[in-house]
């Protein structure tokens, strides 16, 4: 495990973050398969450099913008979160980036924006897992506009102090802490700004196990396993499953009032 | 002996880290690969018999059957050891999750039959009651395949080729099971 050589900020976790190699070895990303050691091992065929991301939809001006400008727009901030996926699984990442409201407060969205929609690449040469199809191509994600708001809602460029490795979606993407990791969509070439709730990839796939929100929420289950404990990478045993992914001081007003059985 | 070289490499694997960052995750996937596989090539001794005339398979069936038996016992304290050997937890997704519902029943099915491998069962039960009893084999081999198919997030290819092949074997059995029935009216069978 590693520590960071800086003081900690508001938004990061104390506790132990997991290693590069153990972040790096172990993901799912089925642009490159279905297994956790495909990312790794195909990660070279993804090229970030150069990368645009077209910016469209409820905006005052779409444009498409290169990724090293789009960058530039921002100071880079770290932010050690807790990453928790629907598996029942988790890490500590230490990531590199800047908060997404600044990204959307500067795209200026209309009245009528009330999402936002992320979508994937889509590049069978550069992504070989596209050749199959046991997932709608490209990738796509979305938040409701309060949620892209929310100071904790991050866009990361790199990680443990360095650029974001191809396994780990490189070279944008996603970070929602709170939802289960793939909310959290990679390699990112389009944002929109929608008035209507956006389709999402594994409610696509599957709408009886993925829902929208994807809140981590211990008592929820999954219908296929018990979300009420997880593995973190490294260790033996599991731990509580916390509501939110232990940010629901943060975030859980962004949900009062919902039934969150319903809107899982 | 051979059957426990897959056990061997495991605790390798374990050992040097080679299972990855998740070793338990890794160890429960391979075991019950493992014992799908064994299963579905215990299960395929006879239809090899009967289709070729070669009586080897016929000979390492017993052995086949009762590593998969291994495996799945194996893949089911990994699994407990992943719960914290929790008898709650493991209650609850036995009653609750179809999908290990369907695993566990299978390895309870396997029980009797690891019992009863012996030789000795046999002329206990008699061939005909044994017989009937060791088709048991064909169920829990399809529940196993419905466990992984339940068991996969999305990549369902994998758990159809193991239904797809117990299916045939199960096709070949039934087919060859025509001659084997008219034998008794006096026509020669198959031996």
């Amino acid at each position: 495990f590693v520590r960071p050589a800086r003081p900690l900020g508001p938004y990061d976790t104390q506790e132990a973050v997991t290693s590069y190699q153990q972040a790096t070895t172990y993901n799912n990303f089925y642009e490159f398969g279905t297994d956790k050691s495909d990312p790794a091992r195909l990660a070279g065929s993804l090229k970030p450099r150069p990368w645009t991301v077209r910016i469209d939809g409820e905006v005052k001006k779409p444009q498409t913008v290169d990724i090293d400008t789009l960058q530039s727009w921002f100071p880079l901030e770290d932010r050690i979160y807790r990453m928790r996926c629907v598996e029942g699984w988790s890490m500590v990442m230490p990531w590199l980036g800047f908060p997404l409201a600044g990204l959307i407060r500067r795209l200026e969205p209309t009245g009528k924006a009330k999402y936002v929609q992320f979508t994937a690449l889509l590049d069978t040469k550069q992504f070989p897992g596209q050749r199959s199809n046991v997932l709608d191509w490209p990738y796509v994600e979305g938040l409701r506009l309060d949620e892209a708001l929310h100071p904790l809602a991050f866009m990361a460029v790199g990680l443990h102090g360095k650029v974001l490795p191809g396994q780990s979606g490189a070279p944008l993407r996603l970070v929602v802490p709170w939802k289960y990791g793939f909310k959290s969509i990679k390699s990112i070439v389009k944002i929109t700004l929608t008035e209507k709730q956006p389709q999402t990839t594994w409610a696509l796939a599957a709408p009886g196990e993925y829902g929208f929100y994807a809140n981590v929420n211990p008592a929820v289950p999954h219908p296929r396993w018990s979300q009420a404990t997880e593995r973190r990478i490294g260790e033996l045993g599991r731990r509580k499953t916390l509501p939110f992914n232990g940010y629901a001081d943060q975030v859980a007003g962004l949900y009062a009032g919902m039934d969150l059985r319903k809107f899982f | 002996m051979g059957g426990l070289l897959p056990a061997a490499v495991l605790i390798w694997d374990a050992y040097t880290g080679a299972l990855g960052a998740n070793p338990i995750q890794r160890a429960t996937l391979q075991t019950g690969l493992l014992t799908l596989t064994l299963l579905v090539l215990s299960l395929a001794c006879t239809p090899l018999r009967l289709l070729t005339g070669w009586t080897w398979p016929a000979r390492i069936r017993k052995a086949l059957g009762l590593l998969a038996f291994g495996y799945g016992a194996l893949h089911f304290l990994i699994y407990l050891l992943d719960h914290g050997f929790s008898l709650g937890a493991m209650t609850e997704d036995v009653l609750e999750r179809p999908f290990v519902t369907a695993g566990f029943t299978a390895l309870l099915l396997l029980v009797p039959l690891a019992l009863t491998s012996g030789r000795n069962s046999v002329k206990r039960l008699g061939f005909a009651r044994w017989t009937r009893l060791h088709q048991l084999v064909y169920l829990a081999a399809s529940l196993g395949a419905l466990h992984y198919y339940w068991g996969v997030k999305k990549d369902h290819v994998p758990p159809l080729i193991y239904a797809g092949i117990i299916a045939a074997l199960f096709l070949v059995r039934f087919l060859k099971r025509g001659p084997v029935g008219r034998r008794g009216r006096g026509r020669p069978g198959p031996a």
